[in-house]
């Protein structure tokens, strides 16, 4: 998890067919301290670029860990005929560069 | 109660295939542990493996992963876990299992109890759990009824430590069980010898993908030590490195939830869990909560087929067709759509037709952002569903000739795209989608499972 030119990295990925799950590994406290009061990171930004229900967004602060997670419904459920991403692996970037921008 | 369990994981996901060194693995059996348990099975790969009821990996590797196993068991003389046979837990999975757990029985001279639980539900039983009012819908809420019940092809329940402690309990060498949590096949030993859950399911929790909460995740195996207190991780590769936050970052994997983890029975809280560095390769964790459920639930997962696919693709290469891609697309299918109603008498009601633009924008489709670069190529895939194979194949041969030759609206030539594959099109079958996302409250954790026990391999 080093090594970041930004100081920080981002993941995606399934928590079950019906959930999302975006973790950010921030490198240091300085960065995950700056994130966690990043507006772009809040529910309704979140919920806008990740098109899903905004009250159904969860946040968890791992400060031990210097950890962002973010948990929301799944835009598409898993598998659906709809889906484009069966393992939810791309929508990390979408969060990565709206911090990026 | 027992003293100590050590539980050793030989890799994340039976079956995955990794050409993995067998060293770690080998290093876990000296260090003799009380059982060998493993995860065959997810729905981390879509609805498929569940709607068809068919494993993900081959029987060659699965057969290969576990005589590897059978032989460790063989020589420690204590007991093999597998979860979630056949990827999906399905009634199939489980007898797959049993008739290469038979084969490999036979070819090793060994004489084997096997347990086989089966947690596939029938239809009947889960619309008699609705009619009581025994199923309740997670977040985000699905609806459900019963002709969506009919419509599944498999709905399996998830098993608890219960079932499996009862197998064991009856003597078995080996359980090959049907769909589980993750958790359960690693935490029933250490709950069935009376340690305390609260460390028996974080450290189950951590192992469930073998070494991945390790600073080594690609090694697979790992081995866990739950005592009266707590208990250890410890990686097995030459090198290798359980630290308090590759063990602690464990819980966020795949996990909606970094702290609280709902299971059949229970509750596991983490959050006043501490995390301590023993030495280089262990790290010790304390400090995990079980608070028991006053209702027993079963989560219930179901696949439904959702129609015959076929897909279809072409590559644009033109820059003037990149350009204006929008525009030709839009067109092309307004034409497909306008033809299948006309030669076919098919309405838009009547089938599924997407087009995706691989380059562009088709892995987010909508939730593209960045829609103002003109990538080189656009991969073009035109994906038909409908309830009927034979009517998907007459879709499908409605766009070969467009996604061939459509031009844009003021160009007077006839273009030519390009196709990769003769044919163009590919039938993928009956696909399938997840509908429940229930868990169902049953009164007896085991009632809901159906046991078989018998002696596989050379008569004793």
């Amino acid at each position: 998890m080093n090594g970041s030119t930004t100081g920080y990295h981002i993941r995606s990925k399934n928590a079950g067919p019906f959930w999302l799950t975006v973790d950010i590994f921030c490198d240091d406290a300085a960065t995950y301290q700056r994130l966690c009061r990043d507006a772009r990171l809040a529910h309704a930004t979140i919920g806008t670029l990740l098109r899903t229900d905004t009250p159904s967004i969860k946040t968890f602060h791992i400060d031990a860990l210097n950890v962002i997670k973010i948990s929301l419904p799944r835009p598409v459920v898993q598998g659906a005929l709809d889906d484009r991403d069966m393992h939810g692996a791309a929508w990390a970037n979408l969060v990565r560069e709206s911090l990026a921008a | 109660m027992t003293e100590q369990v050590k539980i050793l994981v030989p890799s994340g996901a039976l079956g995955a295939g990794n050409n993995r060194a067998p060293e770690p693995f080998d290093r876990g059996v000296r260090e003799k542990p009380d059982v060998i348990a493993v995860d065959a099975g997810s729905t981390d790969s879509g609805p498929h493996y569940l709607g068809s009821a068919n494993p993900k990996p081959s029987r060659a590797v699965l057969r290969s992963e576990l005589r590897q196993l059978m032989v460790a068991r063989a020589e420690l003389g204590v007991p093999l876990i597998v979860g979630s046979c056949g990827t999906s837990g399905a009634d199939n999975g489980v007898n797959i299992m049993r008739d290469i757990c038979a084969d490999i029985a036979r070819e090793l001279g060994q004489t084997v109890r096997v347990a086989c639980l089966y947690s596939e539900q029938s239809a009947d039983t889960v619309k008699q759990a609705l009619r009581e009012g025994r199923i309740r819908a997670l977040q985000p809420e699905r609806p459900i009824d019963e002709a969506l019940i009919d419509r599944c092809s498999h709905i399996v329940g998830l098993m608890g430590v219960e079932p499996i402690i009862h197998a064991l309990e009856q003597g078995a060498d080996i359980v090959l069980a049907g769909r589980t949590t993750d958790t359960a096949l690693m935490a029933a030993v250490p709950v069935m010898r009376g340690l305390p859950a609260g460390a028996a399911w974080h450290a189950a929790k951590t192992l469930e993908c073998g070494a991945l909460c390790t600073t080594a995740p690609t090694v697979g195996a790992v081995l866990a030590t739950v005592d009266g207190t707590g208990f250890t991780i410890e990686a097995l590769s030459e090198g290798g490195r359980a630290t308090p936050r590759t063990v602690h970052a464990h819980m966020l994997y795949e996990n909606a939830d970094p702290f609280v983890l709902t299971e059949p029975g229970g509750v596991l809280d983490v959050t006043d869990a501490t995390y301590t560095a023993l030495d280089e390769r262990r790290c010790r964790v304390e400090g995990s909560h079980w608070l028991p459920s006053q209702a027993y639930t079963m989560k219930l997962e179901g696949a439904a087929p959702a129609g015959y696919q076929g897909v279809i693709l072409n590559t644009i290469r033109s820059p003037r067709y990149i350009q204006r891609f929008e525009e030709w697309i839009s067109t092309l299918e307004a034409r497909v759509r306008k033809t299948i109603e006309a030669r076919l008498g098919l309405s838009s009601a009547d089938y599924h037709l997407q087009f995706r633009a691989i380059g562009r924008d088709g892995t987010l489709g909508a939730l593209e952002t960045q829609t103002d670069t003109q990538p080189l190529e656009i991969g073009v895939m035109g994906i038909v569903t409908t309830p009927d194979a034979a009517r998907t194949k007459e879709v499908l041969s409605m766009l070969n000739s467009p996604m061939l030759h459509f031009a844009l609206p003021d160009d007077e030539e006839m273009p030519t795209h390009a196709f990769p594959f003769s044919p163009a099109s590919m039938d993928r079958g009956v696909v399938y989608e997840f509908v429940l996302h229930h868990v169902m409250t049953v009164s007896d954790p085991i009632a809901a499972v159906r046991f078989n026990l018998e002696t596989l391999g050379v008569p004793a």
